[in-house]
């Protein structure tokens, strides 16, 4: 009698606690990137459109890729609404069936007044995906390591000898390969070139094996600076606003170097299968309206994916740092850049990668 | 303590002395090994800086090296307006919004399911086995253990795959249910080892006197193995409290528990926050094994004292 | 009533009262047992069933299975077989637009590259003589490779997961051959992974040996007391313990801070306690410690002080007493506790990939790298039944020697 009563108290309690964390009326997930990225996010995103709209957002964190997408798709558990992708896996996941078709033309106007097929940078929009910011991996240093001379190429990060210290990269082939042939001499332009044979894939590996030994391997965006902040490394691999934030707002000595940086977009896209298609579409719209892009970029480094937004951009949210010479997009830093090439990683990614986690292993 | 008393035979020469004191200060080395790690990180929550290690100021002793804020982050950490001053508004916007909270909710709601489910089939489980005349025992026993063995991702894999042909994965129940499975041969152990001591011939005394097997069960033999189930219950909820791979394979975002949330924090946003919540977990361990360890002291003077 | 006939039924209730107590005693096991079959042992068999079961080509795509199996390998590929591939993978389409990327990834895996072959199949309109359609497309539909990987995914059982898993190849004409050098990788991690057990599992035992023995000999008070230290970190949760672990080893942690105030090593000179081998070792002994010395300690209390006593009037030298008198006595104790942490160690997962870096890579790492990246789940099946079968392999020896029942926790 006694212990029943005990239990039903219990089930009463817990299925309390269950009702408060999951009763609201309207709620999507969105997955993002972590760190000062997913913090931005939630600053110019996410609690004007809950504050707007009155849903709530559960936001999490993942280190990219589409496995976990696949994983629901297939399994048939879609949890996730909207995620944010980069342009070669929207590409390959909208292929595959993994996302659902976003109508660009029926995006919000610019707030200057034009039609958003127009109003968003070329590559910005693709089938199921919609850009938000455009950002670089670069490669940064904490400059307090490095009394003497200070590395300026990316043929400095493999260079052990000059510049001793671990060195931190992303656990993935993308970005690694390109940055070690353009170490070996490849200039920028004609990377994927060499990237497309078998011979090409051979020199960056046998590149980044001059190194292997000294890596440390991170795989969430938040990492690099840790990485970098505790001493385990003493130069990194990185997204350029995950330096520029603890760089400015705590001081760190970090240092970007922008030779040889590689832009990327970042993107929405919606999960295909998911309960929640409207809600998650009227938050995509919403986000990559003119302002709250332009707001984005006072909170990190990263350059608007709509042309409208540009003229809002200006200072840090300390008020006094100018934002534009630490975009990916200011000419100053556009001297030795590689653009991405989407298609070609979208073909190529699994049978590189195999490779590439191969290697690490070993 | 006469832990460090030498009480050696006479006939002991010098050099059984010798390793006599060259052995302890091996085992107090050992027992630093096991201990140091955990304390450790009882002083580095109260850092005032976002490091993982002593500041000079803490060394000095200085009380600005010192701060709670790792603390108050625990409770911030994802509220709508976490600078607002304490009031009733501002503890249900932690309780609603703080990433740990929901973390802490999740973990609770599993745990204290998973635990019942856990110590109930396990104590009734244990009764069976205990019993002389248990067929298969020794097979039935070895594939109850079995999911302690089993390499957790291996588990937590093929759960994936089945849990999600039948709707389960993603789910509380899901969770919960795994947890409870994980729990279960703890239970079973402690439970059987309580009752390895249990005289049958009261269970006959009981039946003799007119009581039904049910009410001798709840009677008599209940009372004297609740120590054992205690202990497999509590076993049970730390090891729900603790998992965290089939939360990786199993959970929805919103369903992440303490350790899930540890996990992400280790790998990607590594703040003295993880300290805090780690020193609270590290006091929480430590009531559990002191009532544990009382449990077990009861166990004992009942056995010392079979009138009561 | 004869006296032969009273036994009869005496006998007959014996054996009626016998049976109903063993079904009273299975009952109350039964919901246990159901419930561990339901939530563990079905979803085990439905892992290990994956492994070499996969029915997506052949439940999807049924003529063209029948169709490669009677192909005798030799290019240029009949018509019926371009027509049964070209019509059903344009209609897989159109029952899921996901399907054609799925069954082109397993081909993609045995022949990379085929997904891009096979993608503009799917989007594009082609008309008969497909053959001819299908090498406009891409010339590498008039070459062998991707037919032979195409047969090779087709039929719905298959061994190639469990020969992929040991670094070797199924060929299409069932004949075997190596992993590529670049790819192979399995076998150097169940042997990392073995050689990691048995290193914590040495360890364990060394640093265990002499607890135990200290425990089990000291008064029972104090004994008392340092068991609490022995359990604190037992019942610490894991993932507390590994951030302990990571704030005492890193570049910046609270040991290498320690060794350069005391001057012990320059400030420059710190040496490398994370992300490497060390660190794996250490956590893990750490963690695994308490499971080594928790059976020595029970076996060691039940040695009698009197066998060395004993062998010492007997004229033994306290060396001798011990080595030959007293330590095999602690022998059940001992292979219990090696057993029970090297079965742990095998399956470890969590504290390597914290804090083990590259060197922390164990074959549990890389079955979830194959659940959740690769998404080669059939391979991570495969993976994961060598290793469970090793596993399972240690615990029956575990039970023959030591048996189930004599584990204890506290």
């Amino acid at each position: 009698m006694k212990m029943t009563k005990t239990l039903s108290v219990l089930l009463g309690a817990a299925a309390a606690i269950g009702l408060t964390a999951a009763a609201h009326a309207g709620q999507i997930t969105v997955i993002s990137w972590g760190g000062a990225y997913t913090n931005s996010q939630v600053k110019a995103y996410q609690e004007p459109w809950m504050k707007k709209t009155g849903h709530t957002i559960v936001s999490a964190d993942y280190n990219g890729g589409l496995a976990e997408i696949k994983a629901q798709v297939q399994s048939g558990n879609v949890t996730w609404d909207v995620v944010d992708v980069e342009t070669s896996e929207a590409i390959s996941g909208c292929n595959d069936g993994l996302f659902e078709k976003i109508d660009a033309s029926k995006l919000p106007k610019g707030d200057n007044g034009a039609g958003p097929l127009e109003d968003f940078v070329s590559g910005a929009i693709t089938d199921c995906a919609i850009a938000n910011i455009a950002y670089a991996n670069v490669i940064g240093y904490d400059s307090s390591k490095f009394t003497g001379d200070k590395p300026t190429k990316v043929a400095d990060f493999f260079d052990l000898k000059k510049f001793p210290g671990k060195r931190g990269l992303k656990k993935e082939s993308k970005v690694n390969l390109e940055f070690a042939l353009m170490a070996d001499g490849v200039a920028a332009g004609d990377v994927y070139k060499v990237l497309a044979t078998k011979e090409g894939v051979d020199r960056a590996f046998k590149k980044l094996e001059t190194i292997k030994s000294s890596v440390v391997w991170w795989e969430a965006g938040a990492q690099p600076p840790q990485l970098l902040a505790s001493g385990e490394v003493t130069m990194t691999t990185a997204y350029n606003g995950r330096l520029f934030t603890p760089a400015v707002k705590e001081n760190k000595p970090f240092v970007i170097i922008w030779d040889g940086q590689q832009q990327v977009f970042d993107n929405w896209a919606i999960v295909k299968g998911t309960k929640n298609k409207d809600l998650a579409l009227d938050f995509v719209a919403f986000s990559t309206s003119t302002k709250p892009l332009a707001d984005q970029a006072t909170y990190i480094s990263y350059g608007p994916a709509r042309k409208s937004s540009a003229p809002f951009v200006g200072k840090f949210e300390d008020g006094k740092t100018d934002m534009a010479p630490h975009m990916p997009t200011n000419p100053d830093n556009m001297k030795n850049a590689l653009v991405q090439d989407v298609k070609f990683w979208a073909d190529k990614y699994d049978e590189l990668n195999e490779r590439f986690v191969a290697w690490i292993g070993k | 303590m006469n832990f460090l008393r030498p009480n050696l035979p006479v006939y002991a020469s010098k050099l059984e002395i010798t390793w006599y004191y060259v052995f302890r200060a091996i085992c107090v080395a050992i027992f630093i090994f096991l201990l140091a790690p955990v304390l450790v990180i009882i002083p580095l929550s109260f850092n005032a800086e976002s490091f993982f290690s002593f500041t000079s100021g803490m060394l000095k002793l200085d009380p600005a090296a010192y701060s709670l804020k790792w603390y108050l982050d625990i409770f911030t950490n994802g509220m709508a307006a976490p600078e607002a001053t304490l009031s009733l508004s501002w503890l249900a916007d932690s309780w609603a919004r703080s990433q740990w909270m929901l973390a802490l909710k999740n973990s609770i709601i599993v745990g204290v399911f998973a635990t019942l489910l856990a110590t109930t089939l396990g104590t009734l489980a244990a009764v069976g086995l205990s019993r002389p005349d248990m067929p298969f025992r020794g097979p039935i026993m070895g594939m109850l253990i079995s999911p302690m063995i089993v390499p957790i991702v291996i588990t937590a894999t093929g759960m994936f795959f089945f849990f999600s042909k039948v709707g389960l994965a993603q789910t509380y129940i899901g969770l919960i249910m795994a947890h409870a499975l994980l729990g279960t041969p703890f239970v079973v152990i402690t439970v059987t080892a309580t009752l390895s001591s249990f005289d049958r011939s009261l269970m006959r005394a009981a039946a003799n006197l007119g009581a039904n097997p049910v009410t001798s069960f709840f009677k008599v033999q209940m009372p004297l193995i609740m120590p054992g189930v205690i202990s497999g219950g509590l076993f049970a909820f730390v090891t729900s409290f603790d998992e965290v791979v089939v939360v990786l394979f199993l959970a929805e975002p919103e369903q992440r528990t303490i350790p899930r949330q540890m996990w992400s924090g280790l790998r990607e946003q590594v703040s003295p926050t993880i300290l805090a919540v780690a020193t609270i977990l590290v006091i929480l361990s430590f009531i559990l094994l002191s009532s544990l360890e009382i449990s077990r002291r009861r166990l004992e003077k009942m056995k010392l004292e079979p009138s009561t | 009533m004869s006296l032969a006939m009273d036994r009869e039924a005496l006998t007959a209730r014996l054996v009626k009262a016998e049976r109903r107590g063993k079904i009273r005693a299975f009952l109350l096991v039964a919901p246990l047992l159901a419930f561990v079959v339901l939530s563990f042992v079905i979803p085990i068999v439905n892992l290990v069933t994956q492994a070499f079961y996969g029915d997506l080509v052949s439940s999807t795509m049924p003529k063209i299975t029948v169709e490669l199996a009677k192909w005798n390998g030799k290019m240029p590929a009949p018509e019926s077989l371009c027509e049964a591939f070209v019509t059903e993978y344009k209609a897989a389409k159109a029952k899921d637009p996901a399907l054609p990327t799925r069954i082109a990834t397993l081909v993609n895996r045995e022949f990379s590259g085929s997904l891009s072959k096979m993608r503009p199949v799917a989007n594009n309109e082609l008309s008969a003589p497909y053959c001819d359609a299908l090498a406009e497309l891409n010339e590498e539909w008039t070459k062998p490779e991707i037919w032979n990987a195409l047969k090779l995914v087709s039929p719905s059982v298959s061994p190639r997961f469990f020969i992929q898993s040991v670094d070797y190849r199924l060929n299409a004409d069932g004949s075997i051959r190596h992993e590529n050098e670049e790819n192979s990788i399995h076998l150097a991690l169940f042997g990392r992974t073995l050689m990691v057990a048995a290193a914590v599992t040495l360890f364990c035992a060394l640093l265990g040996f002499p607890i135990g023995f200290l425990l089990a000999h000291l008064p029972t008070r104090a004994s008392n007391l340092l068991m609490i230290i022995v359990l604190l970190p037992f019942w610490t949760s894991l993932l507390v313990r590994t951030t302990a672990w990571i704030a005492l080893l890193q570049q910046n942690g609270v040991i290498n801070d320690t060794l350069v105030a005391l001057g012990l090593i320059s400030d420059d000179q710190r040496p490398v306690m994370m992300y490497n081998m060390f660190a794996t070792l250490v956590a893990m002994t750490h963690v695994l410690l308490p499971f080594m010395i928790l059976p020595l300690y029970s076996v060691m209390t039940g040695i009698k002080p009197n066998f060395v006593r004993a062998a010492r009037s007997l004229g033994a030298t306290p060396l001798t007493a011990f080595w030959r008198v007293y330590f095999p006595l602690t022998i059940p104790g001992l292979s219990a506790g090696c057993l029970l942490v090297f079965i742990l160690a095998i399956g470890y997962y969590i504290t390597p990939a914290l804090v083990g870096g590259q060197s922390g890579q164990l074959i549990s790492n890389i079955i979830a790298f194959h659940m959740q990246k690769t998404l080669n789940w059939p391979l991570a099946s495969a993976i994961g039944t060598l290793l469970l079968a090793g596993v399972l392999l240690l615990y029956w020896l575990y039970n023959r020697l030591v048996g189930v029942d004599k584990m204890k926790f506290a």
